[in-house]
Formats: C-alpha cells, sequence, structure tokens
C-alpha cells in the first residue's frame, strides 16, 4: 500500500466505507489526482480469501456489530439483531453482492410525478433523470464489465434459471434472460469468465464478479493518491466553527481514537451506518446531527419490497449449482396500478445452500411441514422478488441510546413497517411466482418471507428543495458544503432495480462533480 | 465425516446388556446414552443421561429428518452437557415429562408415537427451553457436513472448478 497521509494533512478528501459508493468513489478521485483516504471498518479480503461455505464465510464477512430493530417487518421477529446482511471488509457488500445490474426506468427517477401521492408515502422525484444518468450508467456498466451492454454477451443459464425460464414462457412473459450481471461471461478487464461455482454471496473466489475489493480498491492504491486504512471505525465527524466539516475521529483496530483532518468528507457507510455517524456526530452547533436542518436523516428507510418464492418438483433441479442470480423476468417491473398498486418488481432467480435454507426458507418453523420441504432439497428451485417499496418518514433509522457497540458509541435502531402498497406487490409477486413454477409442474410451492436486507436505502434522500431532503442532486448536504453522501442512503425512491449500477453511476457523476468544485476552489 | 461420539471401548454386547431402552434411545447408566444398536455412545457428565436422551429424541422431533441418523442429532445437542446449562435443561426436560404425565406417559420419552411428542413440544414452543434448543439445531444439525451429501447438496465447488464442466446445466426433464 504505497502512499500514506499524515493525520493533521487537512488537503485530503476522507472517504468513509469502500463498497460500491466509497470504494469507487475512492478510486475515481485518485484516478483524478485527488489525494484521498479511505476509512473502512472492517479488513481485507480477497478472492483467495473467500470461503465456499455459508456460515464460515458470514462469519468472515458479515456486519455483525450490535443493532435493534422494531416495527411490524417479519425480519424484526425472525432475526431482531441483525437487520441488514451486509459485508463489513474493504470493498463492503460488492463482495456479497450477486451482480445484477440495472438501469433505473425512466419513470422511476419520477416516482411522485409518475404515480401521484399515495397515502401514507412519502414519494419525492429525484432532482435528476434517465437522461442525464445515461452516460454514467454506460460508465458503470463498462466498470463492472455488465453482460448484455456495451456488446458482452449474457450468461449461460444454470439448472435453476431453465426452470424459471420454461415456467415463464408457459405463462406468456417476454423479458426472459440470464440478466444484465456483472459477472464475466468473457474474460473482461483482467478478472477471468465465470466458472458457475455457485457462492456468489460468499466473494467470488475467480474474481469473475466484479467487487470494488479486486478492482477500483487496488487501482486507486496504485496512483499513489489513495490510502486505504482498514479496521478504522469511523466515530464522528468534526467540524469548525464556521460550520463546516474538518476531519473525521476513528478508532483503530486497537480501540485507540485518532482525528484525521479533511477538506471534504464523503460518507458511504451504507444506509445504516451513514445516518447513524450523521446523528452520533450531534455537536452544540448542530444538536439534531450534521446536515440534518430537514428533520430527514435516518428517515424514509427502504429495504425493497421483497420476498422468495421457491417450489419442489418430483426431478432433481440442483439449483446451487452455478451463478446465484442467473437470470429475470422484467415484465413485471412495469408501473400499471390496474394491478393493485403503484411501481412494479424485477423476479430473479436465487439459490440458497442447505445450511442457510434451514434458516431462511421459513424462520422459526419446525416440525415435518419444514423438514421434508428441506428433504427434497435438491429438487428444488427458486427465485427472489425485488420491487418499489414505499418511502415513510416513520420508517427510520435512529440511535438507540440503549444498546453501545464495542466502542461504546449509541447503536442504531431500523424501524420498518410494511405499506399496503408493499404488501399488495408482494402478494402479487407471490402468486406470480407460484403460477411460474405451477407452470413447470412443481409439487409444492414455499412463499418465503424476506431475509435481512441487502438493499438498504434512502435514509439521506436527495432532494431540489432542502427543506425535505438531505442532500442535493450531486449528493453534496444542503447543509455543509463540504460534506457528501456517497452511498444507497442518498436514493430519493427505490426503484424495483437491485441498487449497485445506480450506486456507482452516482459514484462517478460525484467525483467528476467534486473534482471540478476543488479545481474550481469552490471546495 | 461426522465423529464418532464413543470414548470408550464399549462392546456392542456390554451395551445391550446394560442398556434400558426409551423410546429410540437407550439410556445406558454409568454416564452413558446410546444407541440400542451401539452406533453411537455419548459419555455425559453434567446433565443426566435421561436429560442427555430426552435432548436427542426432542432435537429429531423438532427438524425429522428419516435418513438422518441419531449420531448427528446428537452431535447437535451434546453442547447442553455443560455445567451452565444444567439447570436450564433439567427445568426443560422436568417441564416436558410433566406434561407426558399429564398427558397418560411415563415421561417424554415413553411417549411412543412422534405425533404425541410433538404435541408435547408445542405446548412449550414459545418457552426459552424449546426456542434455545430449537435455534441451536439450525446451525448445530444442519451445518455438519456430513449430513450435507444426504439431502443431494454438494457444498464448496472451488477446489474442482466450480461446475461449469460438472453439470451446472444439465437438467434434462423440461
Amino acid at each position: 500500500m504505497a502512499v500514506k497521509f499524515d493525520m493533521s494533512d487537512d488537503s485530503v478528501v476522507v472517504v468513509i466505507g469502500t463498497g460500491a459508493g466509497g470504494g469507487v468513489l475512492s478510486n475515481e478521485l485518485a484516478q483524478k489526482g485527488v489525494k484521498v483516504v479511505a476509512l473502512e471498518a472492517g479488513g481485507r479480503y480477497l478472492p483467495e480469501d473467500y470461503i465456499n461455505d455459508e456460515w464460515e464465510s458470514f462469519g468472515q464477512l458479515a456486519w455483525v456489530d450490535p443493532r435493534t430493530t422494531s416495527g411490524d417487518w417479519r425480519v424484526s421477529k425472525d432475526f431482531p439483531g441483525l437487520p441488514a446482511w451486509i459485508v463489513k471488509a474493504v470493498g463492503g457488500t460488492t463482495i456479497h453482492w450477486a451482480g445484477a445490474s440495472l438501469r433505473f426506468q425512466e419513470h422511476e427517477w419520477k416516482a411522485l410525478s409518475t404515480y401521484g401521492p399515495v397515502e401514507g408515502a412519502n414519494l419525492l422525484d429525484w432532482p435528476i433523470d434517465a437522461a442525464e444518468m445515461a452516460p454514467y450508467y454506460t460508465k458503470a456498466e463498462n466498470k463492472l464489465g455488465v453482460t448484455r451492454t456495451g456488446g458482452r454477451a449474457g450468461l449461460p443459464g444454470n439448472n435453476n434459471y431453465k426452470v424459471f425460464e420454461a415456467g415463464a414462457k408457459a405463462l406468456g412473459y417476454k423479458k426472459v434472460h440470464t440478466g444484465r450481471m456483472a459477472i464475466n461471461s468473457a474474460e473482461y478487464d483482467n478478472r477471468n469468465a465465470c466458472q458457475q461455482v455457485g457462492f456468489c454471496f460468499q466473494g467470488c473466489k475467480f474474481g469473475a464478479k466484479w467487487s470494488a475489493a479486486y478492482t477500483d480498491i487496488p487501482r486507486g492504491e496504485a496512483t499513489g493518491n489513495l490510502e486505504v486504512r482498514e479496521h478504522s471505525h469511523v466515530a464522528r465527524i468534526v467540524h469548525d466553527k464556521r460550520g463546516k466539516v474538518s476531519g473525521v475521529e476513528y478508532f483503530d483496530k486497537d480501540g485507540n481514537l485518532h482525528l484525521q483532518k479533511a477538506r471534504i468528507v464523503c460518507v458511504a457507510g451504507n444506509t445504516i451506518e451513514s445516518p447513524r455517524l450523521l446523528l452520533n456526530s450531534a455537536s452544540a452547533m448542530f444538536p439534531d446531527g450534521l446536515a440534518n436542518s430537514s428533520g430527514m436523516v435516518g428517515r424514509n428507510y427502504m429495504r425493497h419490497m421483497t420476498g422468495s418464492v421457491y417450489a419442489v418438483f418430483d426431478k432433481p433441479v440442483r439449483m446451487w449449482r452455478g451463478t446465484t442470480m442467473a437470470g429475470i423476468i422484467q415484465d413485471e417491473a412495469r408501473h400499471d396500478p390496474s394491478r393493485g398498486f403503484v411501481g412494479g418488481y424485477e423476479m430473479e432467480t436465487v439459490s440458497l445452500g442447505l445450511p442457510f435454507m434451514a434458516a431462511f426458507l421459513n424462520p422459526g418453523a419446525w416440525g415435518r411441514s419444514f423438514t421434508t420441504a428441506l428433504d427434497a432439497y435438491e429438487n428444488m428451485a427458486g427465485m427472489w422478488l425485488v420491487g418499489e417499496d414505499m418511502p415513510q418518514e416513520s420508517n427510520r433509522v435512529t440511535l438507540n441510546p440503549e444498546v453501545k457497540d464495542q466502542w461504546g458509541l449509541p447503536v442504531a435502531n431500523v424501524n420498518y413497517s410494511d405499506h399496503p402498497n408493499d404488501i399488495a406487490m408482494r402478494e402479487h409477486a407471490y402468486r406470480q411466482g407460484a403460477a411460474i413454477y405451477d407452470a413447470v409442474g412443481a409439487t409444492r410451492i414455499f412463499p418465503t418471507p424476506p431475509y435481512p436486507s441487502t438493499h438498504n436505502l434512502g435514509t439521506n434522500r436527495m432532494s431540489a428543495d432542502p427543506k425535505n431532503g438531505v442532500v442535493n442532486k450531486w449528493g453534496q448536504t444542503h447543509d455543509i458544503a463540504n460534506l457528501f453522501i456517497s452511498d444507497g442512503s442518498q436514493f430519493t425512491t427505490g426503484a424495483s432495480e437491485n441498487p449497485t449500477l445506480t450506486i456507482v453511476a452516482l459514484a462517478i457523476r460525484q467525483a467528476d462533480h467534486i473534482a471540478d468544485e476543488m479545481s474550481k476552489g469552490n471546495l | 465425516m461426522a465423529e464418532r461420539i464413543s470414548n470408550r471401548n464399549l462392546t456392542r454386547r456390554q451395551l445391550l446388556q446394560s442398556s434400558v431402552a426409551a423410546g429410540g434411545i437407550a439410556v445406558i447408566g454409568m454416564g452413558f446414552v446410546a444407541a440400542p444398536d451401539a452406533a453411537w455412545a455419548l459419555e455425559v457428565t453434567e446433565i443426566t443421561e435421561h436429560q442427555m436422551a430426552t435432548l436427542v429424541q426432542m432435537a429429531r422431533d423438532i427438524y425429522p429428518h428419516d435418513r438422518v441418523a441419531d449420531e448427528y442429532y446428537v452431535i447437535a445437542v451434546k453442547g447442553y452437557d455443560s455445567a451452565d446449562k444444567k439447570a436450564f435443561v433439567a427445568q426443560g426436560v422436568a417441564r416436558l415429562d410433566e406434561l407426558a404425565q399429564a398427558a397418560g406417559n411415563a415421561s417424554y420419552l415413553e411417549t411412543k408415537w412422534e405425533e404425541n411428542r410433538v404435541a408435547l413440544l408445542r405446548q412449550i414452543e414459545n418457552d426459552a427451553f424449546f426456542q434455545a434448543v430449537r435455534g441451536g439445531l439450525i446451525t448445530g444439525l444442519y451445518n455438519q457436513k456430513a449430513i450435507w451429501p444426504i439431502f443431494g447438496y454438494e457444498g464448496e465447488s472451488f477446489s474442482k472448478g466450480g461446475y461449469i464442466h460438472r453439470g451446472f446445466d444439465d437438467i434434462n426433464w423440461l
């Protein structure tokens, strides 16, 4: 790791977090000659370190610092201390993600205008649109090597996909294919082609799936402009008398507190940690937390409408073989209120190994109804349902003063309750998912409840008007000019697509903006 | 491979001579719980043989897989034989036996039909004891690599080069 910056060097940009947002932003800035210190709470794990074993890998990578939950979502009952299944490591959740890389649909940038007001929901239009994002999506797709874009071929379909595709076609679905995936169908950008290992969620040991851990991070470091400090857990962001942020206090591996000075601070700690950090950074000047004059920090937490459908057949499927998310049906992603809800959802194949299937198929269930399902594991196919959930002000991340983490900091409480629109969409999706498998002869179907969230969005939302959001169209906080949000927490609304490609595109765009403003002397 | 539980050289004959069959599990005294056919034996030091046998039966009744041998259930619950869990187990098993007696059986283990034992478990399924045993089985039982082949699950594949040449798309019945 080449460069080391001094703690007192106040010319550096400090990026907090190294995942899809922070990892990409750090590299993009470093490529432009901007000096960056990236602080990462976790350690560094590379393909040779990843483990083809679900629980062992979970122990290696998952963010398991204490958190609490509330609200009527089932995750709060099934996994009260684990609201999210995300990664604590250099590269963040890009190690764990399945690789689905979809652009938002045009109308999804304008949810309020398109859907109209929805009671109980806090819909808003993004201050940016599809045309503005198109060139950044193209850059993101080329960076990630997304299949079915830029002339790159699609991946071959595995057994799980073939069952899914046959059912989809029998139902008359048209937009059915093996996905636009950040998984190489052929060697690309010094990364291998997919070998159909089947442990995408545990980190790709062939490096066929894009992850910031082994692309953007080392490339940024190679410029000599990026220093990544591992095992560095940020406690608070500090500011000067004028109300500009001036540095970041963090704990190193041994629990020593350091202060890194900064010219600009970019927060990319994921939608749970980012608002927690702003709230934990409250001061006399900012008693409600940093960048929180709107009161929106932590609010509008979104996690996508999710669920899964697993089905058993009279013959083997062996769904675990090959790409975990091996294909998609996009016909239901449209906005069509005649279905009884606004927004849409994607259907994507998914597979869990036996240990995680036991944990997630129907948490808490026991007895023969449950065990005969697992007895048929070899004959099972599965899909994940992912759709736009409604932003609600009461769905929010707050500090829980009753519970402290290992650094003595109040932990995040994640409160979430489904909106009636989310419930109507999930019921529709369960019905369609079941129909797909019925069409190919399923003997038994399981409408499986949501897992701990991997798509965590919205708690520092982007807005044109400073009154109803935390950041502007550049991810710059409305209140503090040199404080940026660079992760999925800036999402105004969630859209139906997996969010990583959009997080990456926003990070590339934000890097352009920050470098430009720095060179103009505005930051 | 599953570890063999026996840590003394008990012969099958000795086991059969000393065992008192209870349910599918033999409580043989001398600190041992064993399978009637001596396929496995477990020495208990903190909790009683009856308590351990009850836990093993309970594990099977919670997550019954008829093709999974008792020894894997034994591995999943043997951690309850510890000083700090002794009172917790004693209390939980006593409660279960009390319910069995109220239903006209000598004990949970002496309740012969699975459905009748399950009916007893339903009465305690929200209790901390049941939830601890059930929750522990999710990893204690299903994360034993030795049972994965019984379910067809193949485990890690990286060392074999993934499935690209080993049947990732070999489905032939669609």
